[in-house]
C-alpha cells in the first residue's frame, strides 16, 4: 500500500509540471496583456512598454517561465497585478472559501444522492422512485446558475428570507450562524445538478447488486431487509459508487465557478474569472497550479480509498 | 445492528435539514444603522493608492480619502481651489505656484505642506526617488510634461514645465493628482495601497478582501465634515447580482445600473440619478483602406445608423446622440451649434451608390464588453441592420475586451489584417486628450497613438497643438469648436452616443447627486 501510494506520488509530479507549461504557455500567448488591462484607454506603446518593464515582462519567455518555477518552488508565487498583494495570499484565501462552498455542497450532495439512489432501487419501480426519478431529472436539467437566480429572486429579493450575496453580512455578522445562513443558497444550488447524477448512478449500482446471489442468500438466510439494502447491498456498491463521488467531487470544484459569480462568494472559481480578465498572469497561473495540485491529490486520495474498499484492485 | 444503521441515517438527515434551518430560521438581514451607507461597487479595487491605480471603480473610493491640489467644482468639469487655496500661472505658462491652505492635516496627524505635495510628485516621476519603488504609476505621465517641484516655503509650491501644457490644472484634480501622506508612504511602504492615509473628508478604517473596504466619517475635516458615520463599499461584480442586493436592500447605494434593470427602480422606493459625463462613444472607420477611405461613405455611415433609436431603445435611454467628437460634458469647449448627423437612410444610399461601393462587405469589430462600452453586443446588431438597409453588409466579428483593444489599438490595417471599422468608447477628464491621441496624423498608431483608422488632416493637426499649449480658454475654445467643425465632416468615426452615468440610492439615502466627471462624491449625502 504504502509501495502504491509513493508510486502515485512520484507520477504527480511530472503531471503538474505539465500543467505549469501549459498555464504559463496560454497565459503567453493570449492576446491582450496585463499592461493594455491596467492601462486601458491609455495603452500607448509607450506606456505599455514602460509597465511591462516595471512589472518584469520585458524578458524572454524561457526566462520569465524559469523564473516563475524557481520562485515557486521556494514558495514564492509572486505579486498579482491586479490585486497588489502576494499571489499565495490570494489564492489560500480564495481557496479555502471555495473549499467552504463546494465541501458543504459536496457532502450536500453526496448525502443526499446516495439516499435518493438506495430509495430508489430499494422501491423499484414504486412511488418513491418514479418521484425521485423525476426529481433527479429536473435537477439535472437546470443549469446551476440559472437556478441560483431564481432562488435569489425568490428567497432573497421576494420573501428576504436569505442573503442575496456575499460570504458574511457586511455589517455585524462575521460568526459561524452568519456563514451558515449566506452558505445556504449557493451550497443547494451548487449540490443540485451533482446529487442528480449521483442519485442516479446510486441507483443503478444498486439495483445491479440486489440481483447477486450473496444478496438472494442474505434474505434466505432471514436477514432482515433494512439490513441486506444498508449493510449488504450499499456496502458492496459504494465500491462503484466512490470513483462517482470523485468524479463529482471535481464537477462540484469546477461549477463553483459559476455559483460563486451568481452569489459573488469570494471564492478562488471567481478570482480566476477576474484574474483572465485582466491578465493578471502570476495570479492565473498560481491560481491554476494550486487548484491543479489539489485536483490531482484528491484523486490520487480517491483511488487509494478505493483499492482499501476493494482489494481487487491492484495496488 | 439494524437499530444502528437507522440511527446513523437518520443522524445525517437531521444534521443536514438543522444545517438548513438554522440557515434559514436567522433574521433576514442586519440591517445598516443609521449614517451607514452601503455602496455597490463593480469590482474588488486594486489599490486605494491614487498614484497607482487606473481604475474608475477604483477612484471612486480614493475622492471621498484624498484631495487634490485643485478640484473640479461641483456639477462641472471646471477646477476650483481645493488644497491650494489660490494659483498663479505665468506669462509663458510654464511656471505654476499654489498657495496651500492652512493647518490642514494628513488623517495620521501629519502636516499637509509643501514638502508633502513636492514628495507626492517626485515619487511617481523621478526614477531615483526613494520611495519609486512603491508604484508603478501607470498613469504618471499624466504629468509628464513637468520638470522641477520645489517647495518654495512652507506653504508655497511651484511647479515648472517643460512646455506649456493646458490641461496640466486639470490632471491636478484627476485622480491621479490626490496628495497622500509622505509618513504614510514611508510607513507602510508597498503596502501602502492598502493602508491609505490622505486629507479626504472620509478615514480608510479596514478592508476586508473581497468584501468591503470601509471608511468613516472625519470630523476635522477642512470643508466641513460629512454627517455619514461611514461609507461601505462591496464589490459586486455580477451586475444581476448588484440589481438583486439592491432590490433586497443589502446596498443603499449602486452605480451604472444596467439599462434592462431601470424600471426595477423607476418607483418611490427609489431615486434614479443620471448625468451626462465626458464620454464618447464611438465606430473607428478605417480611412485609409477599403470603402471608408472615401469620405462619401463615412458620412453615409453616419446618416444610415439610428442613432436616436440605439439610445432610447438599446440603452433604454442611458445616453444621449453625440454630435461629434468632443463629449456635451466640456461646456466649454463643445460646440453647442454643431447638429448631429440625422437619421436619413435615403441619402445614405444616395452617397454610397455615388461613390460606387453597393453592396460591398465591411469587416466590423466588436466587443463583448469593456470600460464604457455600454451594451456593445446588442449595439452592434442595430447598426449592421442599419447598415445593411442602406447597402453595406457589416461582417461582425466579436472578441473579449483585451482580445479586442490588442487587436484594435494597434491599428485597423496593422498586423496583417484588415478591419473596416471598430466599435471605441472613450472617457477623459479634458477635452485635449481624446482628440490628440485619436485624431492626429502624429497619433497614428505606428508614431505611438490611438489614431487607429489612421485620419490625417494637416488643418486638424494644426488646431489640436495650438489648442493644447494656449492657456486662455476662450483661444481654446475657439480652436477646439473649429476642430469639431472639421472631424464631424470629415467623419473619421461614426458619432453615436454620450452616456448618462446613472445610480440609484434607496429612500433612505439623500442629497445625493452625480457628478460629470463620473467620480463618486458622498461627502454631502446623508443617510436615514
Amino acid at each position: 500500500m504504502g509501495g502504491y501510494i509513493l508510486k502515485r506520488l512520484a507520477l504527480a509530479v511530472p503531471v503538474i509540471l505539465g500543467i505549469t507549461v501549459i498555464v504559463f504557455l496560454i497565459m503567453a500567448m493570449i492576446p491582450g496583456d496585463p499592461a493594455t488591462a491596467i492601462l486601458g484607454s491609455y495603452a500607448t506603446p509607450e506606456n505599455v512598454a514602460k509597465l511591462n518593464r516595471d512589472l518584469g515582462l520585458d524578458q524572454p519567455l524561457v526566462a520569465r517561465y524559469f523564473i516563475w518555477l524557481w520562485n515557486m518552488l521556494h514558495g514564492d508565487f509572486g505579486q498579482s497585478f491586479s490585486l497588489n498583494r502576494p499571489v499565495i495570499d490570494e489564492v489560500l484565501e480564495r481557496f479555502n472559501n471555495t473549499l467552504i462552498l463546494a465541501g458543504s455542497s459536496f457532502v450536500l450532495c453526496s448525502v443526499l444522492g446516495i439516499l435518493a439512489g438506495v430509495v430508489s432501487a430499494a422501491r423499484q419501480y414504486g412511488f418513491a422512485d418514479k418521484a425521485i426519478t423525476f426529481a433527479v431529472l429536473l435537477g439535472i436539467s437546470i443549469p446551476s446558475f440559472f437556478l441560483g437566480m431564481m432562488m435569489i429572486l425568490i428567497f432573497a429579493v421576494d420573501l428576504q428570507w436569505l442573503p442575496v450575496s456575499g460570504m458574511y453580512a457586511i455589517y455585524g455578522g462575521g460568526d459561524l450562524p452568519d456563514l451558515i445562513h449566506h452558505l445556504t443558497m449557493p451550497a443547494l444550488a451548487l449540490a443540485v445538478v451533482a446529487t442528480g447524477v449521483i442519485a442516479r448512478l446510486s441507483r443503478s449500482a444498486m439495483l445491479e447488486v440486489l440481483r447477486q446471489d450473496f444478496i438472494r442468500t442474505a434474505r434466505a438466510k432471514g436477514v432482515h431487509e433494512r439490513r441486506v439494502i444498508c449493510g449488504h447491498a450499499l456496502r458492496a456498491a459504494m465500491v462503484s459508487i466512490i470513483p462517482v463521488l470523485g468524479i463529482q467531487a471535481g464537477f462540484v470544484l469546477s461549477g463553483a465557478v459559476y455559483i460563486e459569480i451568481v452569489f459573488q462568494w469570494p471564492g478562488i472559481g471567481r478570482m480566476l474569472v477576474d484574474a483572465i480578465l485582466q491578465r493578471d498572469i502570476l495570479l492565473v497561473q498560481g491560481g491554476v497550479v494550486f487548484v491543479a495540485a489539489c485536483y490531482v491529490i484528491f484523486n490520487i486520495i480517491v483511488d487509494v480509498a478505493q483499492s482499501l474498499l476493494d482489494p481487487r484492485i491492484k495496488t | 445492528m439494524a437499530k444502528f444503521s437507522l440511527t446513523r441515517r437518520a443522524l445525517l438527515i437531521s444534521g443536514v435539514a438543522t444545517g438548513v434551518l438554522a440557515g434559514t430560521g436567522l433574521p433576514s438581514m442586519a440591517a445598516t444603522p443609521p449614517g451607514v451607507l452601503v455602496v455597490g461597487q463593480i469590482a474588488e479595487p486594486k489599490a486605494l493608492d491614487p498614484a497607482a491605480v487606473t481604475a474608475v471603480n477604483d477612484f471612486r473610493i480614493l475622492m471621498n480619502i484624498y484631495d487634490g491640489l485643485v478640484r473640479y467644482k461641483s456639477g462641472t468639469l471646471e477646477v476650483e481651489p481645493a488644497l491650494a487655496e489660490s494659483w498663479t500661472i505665468s506669462e509663458d505658462g510654464k511656471t505654476y505656484v499654489f498657495k496651500l491652505r492652512p493647518g490642514v492635516k494628513f488623517h495620521d496627524g501629519t502636516p499637509l505642506d509643501a514638502e508633502a505635495v513636492k514628495f507626492n510628485f517626485d515619487r511617481m516621476l523621478d526614477e531615483n526617488h526613494p520611495y519609486h519603488h512603491t508604484g508603478p504609476f501607470p498613469l504618471a505621465f499624466f504629468f509628464s510634461s513637468v520638470d522641477t517641484v520645489e517647495a518654495s516655503d512652507a506653504s508655497t509650491v511651484t511647479f515648472t514645465l517643460k512646455e506649456p501644457y493646458a490641461p496640466f490644472l486639470s490632471n491636478l484634480a484627476y485622480p491621479t493628482g490626490l496628495i497622500v501622506s509622505p509618513e504614510a508612504v514611508k510607513t507602510s511602504d508597498k503596502d501602502f495601497g492598502r493602508n491609505p492615509v490622505g486629507t479626504g473628508p472620509f478615514t480608510f478604517k479596514e478592508w476586508r478582501p473581497n468584501e468591503a473596504v470601509v471608511v468613516e466619517g472625519n470630523p476635522d475635516y477642512w470643508d466641513g465634515a460629512t454627517s455619514l458615520k461611514a461609507v461601505i463599499f462591496r464589490p459586486i461584480t455580477d451586475a444581476n447580482t448588484r440589481v438583486a442586493e439592491m432590490l433586497s436592500g443589502g446596498i443603499d447605494l449602486m452605480v451604472e445600473v444596467p439599462p434592462v434593470a431601470l424600471k426595477e427602480f423607476q418607483n418611490d422606493k427609489y431615486h434614479l440619478v443620471e448625468q451626462a459625463g465626458p464620454h464618447l462613444w464611438f465606430l473607428i472607420l478605417d480611412c485609409a483602406k477599403g470603402p471608408f477611405k472615401d469620405k462619401r461613405v463615412r458620412q453615409a455611415a453616419n446618416y444610415a445608423i439610428n442613432k436616436e433609436a440605439i439610445v432610447n431603445d438599446v440603452l433604454e435611454g442611458t445616453a444621449t446622440v453625440a454630435n461629434g467628437p468632443t463629449p456635451a460634458a466640456f461646456a466649454w469647449a463643445h460646440d453647442d451649434q454643431l447638429k448631429p448627423y440625422p437619421y436619413d437612410p435615403e441619402k445614405a444610399k444616395a452617397l454610397i451608390k455615388e461613390a460606387g461601393v453597393e453592396g460591398q462587405e465591411v469587416t466590423f469589430y466588436v466587443t463583448d464588453g469593456g470600460s464604457g462600452m455600454l451594451d456593445p453586443v446588442p449595439m452592434a446588431t442595430a447598426i449592421q441592420a442599419d447598415l445593411k438597409a442602406v447597402g453595406l453588409n457589416a461582417k461582425i466579428e466579436t472578441f473579449e475586451w483585451n482580445t479586442f483593444l490588442g487587436k484594435v489599438n494597434p491599428g485597423l490595417d496593422a498586423k496583417g489584417q484588415h478591419v473596416d471599422m471598430a466599435e471605441m468608447a472613450w472617457m477623459t477628464n479634458d477635452p485635449d486628450t481624446l482628440p490628440y491621441l485619436a485624431l492626429r496624423t502624429d497619433a497614428w498608431p505606428d508614431k505611438g497613438g490611438f489614431n487607429s483608422g489612421y485620419y490625417s488632416n494637416p488643418e486638424v493637426d494644426k488646431l489640436l497643438e495650438e489648442a493644447r499649449t494656449a492657456t486662455d480658454q476662450s483661444k481654446r475654445a475657439e480652436l477646439y469648436k473649429k476642430m469639431q467643425q472639421i472631424v464631424h465632416d470629415d467623419a473619421p468615426w461614426v458619432f453615436v452616443a454620450n452616456w448618462k452615468q446613472n445610480a440609484v440610492t434607496n429612500d433612505k439615502v439623500s442629497d445625493f447627486t452625480l457628478q460629470p466627471s463620473f467620480f463618486l462624491l458622498l461627502k454631502d449625502v446623508k443617510k436615514a
